[in-house]
């Protein structure tokens, strides 16, 4: 068996900067994926589909799985003694950091479709920005890389549908497209230690660059559908801390087992 | 090794853990046994049972157990053996096909998957999505049946 470098060690062995910026990196991550796997459960029972309900859920359950590998790596660069389940759950709305682009209510169908077809693409562009600096993360992300390609297969085959479906969904999906598309590059706010952590080679290329990437996979997707692609929004580290009041609801949600016994576990 | 191959997977019972190469390795040391366990999927929920399933099967030789959970060697369906493919298909599932290191999708376009009852190809993917993470839920023009597959990653 290969000697296994702890996330733990491999953590201690980063200086104190890049460690933090790690920290704010996974963060963001971990919540992004937390807070759209919650969200899309709320299909659950109710998609538009028997199939589709099936798929939406299966899809939710990897995004809070990848979410709790992520929360798992945050624990141990952290170190403060708090586990997975604390920092998921223990937090005030306040300070959690997923982007503005999943700070939104269910919606209808079109609305899941155009933030999940503006966020698959992201989170693909993201991963694919991670360089082995923190070991841990470069193998986990490896591994989420073949699982998302299946959800990218979902939401685009959905994409197609309401896009070449008649005028009711299209003029949905276009409606849809042009509400989150106001949010979507949120995704790509900067973080604080971004210098740091493409000079330790945890990231390769800086979250601006990950959007131009980000917009061209888009371009592939929108542009042979007619769909208008999202616009530019100034860059700013609010895309990350504004939170809406869908989003207290929601955290009122995920939070209620939690709350209601100390120390109970998922 | 021969210990843990008794552990059924959870979810799928037909096959263990061995064959469905989730162990990593086995390193035998002075002060105890340590395993590296390959998780199938990153959100598998069944993973705490066989985590604790392999401790507990392993404590019967004396000496104090580690699990480590680890992703440094990634798993992929490929590392599922030749017979845990066999007692997969006898089941009623699908074996997935070899994928490699390929990043394209690997359940469309290429060779259908046949059909684990009757062994036709006239099959067709109903639902990539299954009722776990790891299977998909396909349908035989042939013998009319339903059956699952398991997702190639």
């Amino acid at each position: 068996m290969t000697a296994m470098v702890t996330p733990a060690a491999a953590a201690d062995a980063l200086a104190p900067g890049v460690r933090t910026a790690l920290a704010e990196l996974l963060l963001t991550m971990a919540d992004d994926e937390f807070v759209s796997g919650f969200t899309d459960s709320e299909w659950t029972g109710i998609a538009p589909l028997l199939e589709e309900d099936v798929a939406i859920s299966s899809i939710s359950q990897d995004e809070l799985g990848h979410a709790r590998a992520l929360y798992q790596l945050l624990a141990e660069v952290l170190a403060d003694g708090r586990d997975e389940d604390a920092i998921a759950y223990d937090r005030e709305p306040d300070q959690y950091r997923h982007a503005r682009l999943l700070d939104h209510p269910r919606g209808d169908w079109a609305d899941t479709i155009a933030r999940r077809v503006f966020y698959e693409l992201a989170d693909e562009a993201r991963l694919a920005s991670i360089g082995p600096g923190y070991r841990p993360l470069a193998d986990l992300v490896e591994k989420l890389r073949r699982e998302e390609r299946y959800h990218r297969m979902h939401v685009l085959a959905w994409l197609d549908r309401l896009g070449n479906g008649g005028p009711e969904p299209r003029r949905r999906l276009e409606s849809a497209l042009l509400a989150h598309g106001l949010d979507a590059p949120t995704v790509f706010t900067p973080l604080d230690g971004e210098a740091d952590l493409i000079e330790a080679g945890i990231l390769t290329r800086s979250m601006a660059a990950a959007e131009a990437a980000w917009r061209a996979d888009l371009t592939t997707v929108m542009v042979p559908l007619g769909l208008a692609l999202p616009p530019s929004i100034e860059r700013s580290p609010s895309g990350r801390r504004d939170h809406s009041d869908a989003f207290d609801w929601l955290w009122s949600e995920f939070t209620m087992v939690r709350r209601s016994e100390d120390g109970v576990t998922w | 090794m021969a210990a843990l191959d008794e552990i059924a997977d959870p979810e799928i019972p037909a096959v263990s853990i061995v064959e469905l190469g989730m162990i990593g390795g086995i390193d035998v040391e002075a002060d105890g046994l340590r395993v590296e366990l390959l998780p199938t999927f990153v959100g598998c929920p069944a993973l705490e049972v066989i985590r604790e399933a392999v401790t507990d099967r392993l404590r019967a030789f004396g000496r104090p157990v580690e699990v480590q959970t680890s992703f440094a060697t990634p798993w992929t369906s490929d590392r599922i053996s030749p017979a845990g493919r066999e007692k997969l298909r006898r089941s009623g599932f699908a074996p997935p096909a070899h994928i490699g290191s390929v990043r394209a999708l690997p359940m469309l376009g290429e060779a259908p998957i046949r059909c684990p009852y009757c062994g036709s190809s006239r099959t067709s993917i109903e639902n990539v999505f299954g009722p776990t993470q790891c299977r998909s839920i396909l349908h035989c023009a042939d013998c009319r049946q339903p059956f699952e597959a398991f997702k190639p990653v």
